[in-house]
């Protein structure tokens, strides 16, 4: 076993005892703190598989992450109000199910990245960039200006939605949720990476011509993982959205896609347990800087700073070595 | 809707845009020179329209607040190349990203540290206040044109600095061969420096003028670095030419969109429902164009074959 799994397993072992301890020790915020890391981490495992297994640089994810957060919004409040979401040409209705209401984020945001993604890899390098952010940044103006939603104020739940057979207001079994999700995403993700999509994908990253030329085209390539990816997002969101009871044209901001995308650099790009990591010390900083000086976000930045001038390959990086350190 | 009212947003449109084109002329030469996408541009702005603020209420004088912005932000500028940015030419677009959105992160919660969260706010000096009057009923705000001024001479300086100076001769051959200009012996780290604080004091004189028209707060810089990047990808990466082009169509274009499409979805909507239809795609209107713009050319209307 290398030791890059070995820290994998133990990541994963405490992101697990933290909330269980503090589930005995009744520490119900620390359980929450744990719920954010989970969730922050699926939605790093989504970008992930764009940016470390594509090479795609999207700086827009949180598109991906509102339209699952919206998701849940729109139909938890119409559930909440007893108004049907449309009744043209035939009825839906809202409804507080989580099942449905993932189902729905998965679905909505991997149309989302379908259609932006087969406009955006027109183009590559820095141009892709900015094209990601400028269609996040047109979800976000759409929200803002979508009054039936509440515009710029979101939208509020009174009641976290139900899971058939949970308790999802005990905040531990919605951490075992969220905790679940994470882990079947990071299987899914370490499967896509070892499969023949996946390898096609590492080559077409590589030396793009080269498989070009054995008859691969890596346009349909990175577009399925850019769905994929912005569908994994798209799912964190519809439960960060639960978590908060809460939605706002924030989750769709550049900033959140600059924040997903420090969870994946802080912990690593490319490794498997790096969103893990990466949400886990951001949450962790959060707390820590936050507690000793109102203005942590600035020495955010310079740990931030750090990381990338000197620590390259990012805290699984440091920690596991440069063993699979590739591209 | 009256022939006054048209030219007045476009008289708007015009100063929107010439002040996006001193805002994404440095952040266009940084990215062509040295290939370095620069989130932290817009601290830069910031900066400057801080440091005006400051010096402008306490010496009294609206000039010497813009000398200290164009100082300020230079000076900022010189010294995150001379420790940062330098590390960041050779590493990829990823890290660059990641480092100066560290850099936004310090520069923000030091500019409030320093200055504490509430707005500074900066006056019209006397002599540019009141309207100018242009005849036929239609007045606009001395200071607006003011501006308009200011960038355009900004602009054709620019031009000539880089058409007609040994230091724009520097500047083009570092954007088309960077080893070879080092090779003939030109200080090729400090031709860098250089551009890197031209671009941040433009950014900041930009800061300072805008300063004015709204609150001088930390953060005000984010938007319009938003905007200067969706200027810079229009025109084509590393294009004066495209940075001028683009200010001013997204200048343009969200002016103009924000007036003529409400009143254009009124035509064929009840008005309850075409004012926020109308005022989302406004505010979507210059990322559709972005969108549109790459899809076509996906190097940008200047872009080169870079």
């Amino acid at each position: 076993m290398s030791r890059e799994t070995l820290i994998n397993i133990a990541l994963a072992a405490i992101l697990l005892a933290v909330p269980i301890w503090a589930h005995f020790a009744d520490e119900p915020f620390i359980i929450t703190l744990s719920t954010k890391v989970a969730i922050l981490a699926l939605a790093g495992v989504g970008l992930n598989l764009a940016l470390g297994l594509g090479g795609l640089v999207s700086f827009g994810h949180a598109a991906y992450f509102g339209i699952g957060g919206y998701a849940m919004g729109i139909l938890a409040s119409h559930a909440q109000d007893y108004t049907p979401f449309m009744e043209w040409p035939f009825v839906i209705e809202g409804t507080n199910q989580m099942p449905i209401i993932w189902l729905v984020a998965v679905v909505m945001s991997g149309l989302a990245a379908l259609a932006i993604g087969a406009l955006s890899l027109r183009t590559s390098g820095i141009f892709f960039i900015m094209i990601t952010l400028a269609f996040g940044q047109m979800f976000y103006y759409f929200a803002i200006s979508w009054t039936a939603y509440g515009g710029e104020d979101g939208v509020s739940i009174y009641v976290r939605n139900e899971f058939p057979g949970l308790n999802t207001l005990d905040a531990i079994q919605f951490f075992a949720l969220a905790f679940t999700a994470l882990m079947l995403a990071l299987i899914f993700s370490s499967r896509i990476a070892k499969s023949r999509f996946g390898l096609a994908l590492t080559a077409a990253r590589q030396a793009e011509q080269r498989v070009e030329t054995v008859g691969i085209k890596p346009f349909q390539l990175r577009l399925t993982v850019f769905v994929i990816s912005g569908m994994i997002t798209g799912l964190a969101g519809a439960l960060m959205a639960d978590l908060n009871r809460f939605v706002s044209p924030v989750m769709l901001s550049w900033q959140t896609s600059g924040e997903i995308m420090i969870f994946v650099i802080l912990g690593g790009v490319a490794r498997l347990f790096g969103p893990v990591a990466g949400a886990a010390m951001f949450i962790l900083m959060e707390h820590i800087l936050g507690g000793f000086s109102e203005f942590w976000h600035g020495w955010l930045g310079l740990v931030l700073l750090l990381i990338v001038l000197f620590a390259r390959g990012g805290l699984i990086g440091v920690l596991a070595g440069k063993e699979k350190a590739d591209g | 809707m009256s022939t006054v009212l048209i030219l007045e947003q476009a008289l708007n449109g015009l100063q929107f845009g010439v002040m996006l084109f001193m805002m994404s002329a440095g952040l266009t030469l940084v990215f062509g020179v040295m290939g370095l996408i620069n989130l932290a541009h817009g601290s830069l702005y910031m900066i400057g329209a801080f440091a005006a603020a400051v010096v402008a209420t306490w010496t009294g004088s609206f000039m010497l607040g813009l000398i200290a912005s164009l100082a300020a932000a230079a000076a900022m500028g010189a010294l995150i190349e001379l420790v940062v940015i330098r590390r960041l030419y050779d590493r990829d677009h990823l890290d660059q990203v990641l480092a100066t959105f560290a850099l936004i992160l310090i520069l923000s919660e030091g500019t409030r540290y320093t200055f504490g969260s509430l707005p500074l706010y900066l006056n019209t000096p006397g002599w540019l206040s009141g309207v100018f009057d242009f005849g036929g009923g239609l007045v606009y705000p001395k200071y607006r044109l003011a501006i308009i001024f200011v960038g355009l001479i900004i602009a054709a300086g620019l031009f000539l600095l880089i058409a007609k100076t040994r230091l724009g001769i520097r500047i083009r051959a570092g954007e088309s061969d960077r080893e070879m200009i080092a090779a003939l012996g030109v200080d090729i780290s400090k031709l860098y420096t250089i551009i890197f604080a031209l671009g941040a004091s433009l950014a900041g004189l930009a800061g300072a003028m805008v300063g004015v028209l709204e609150s001088v707060e930390v953060g005000m810089g984010e938007p319009v670095l938003i905007l200067a990047f969706v200027v810079i990808v229009i025109g084509g990466i590393g294009s004066i030419k495209g940075a001028l082009i683009g200010s001013l169509l997204v200048g343009m274009t969200d002016t103009m969109g924000r007036v003529l499409l409400p009143p254009l979805f009124s035509q064929f909507m009840p008005p309850v429902d075409a004012v926020p239809v109308a005022s989302a795609l406004a505010s979507m209107s210059i990322y559709i164009l972005m969108a549109i713009v790459l899809i076509v050319r996906p190097a940008g209307l200047f872009g080169g074959a870079k």
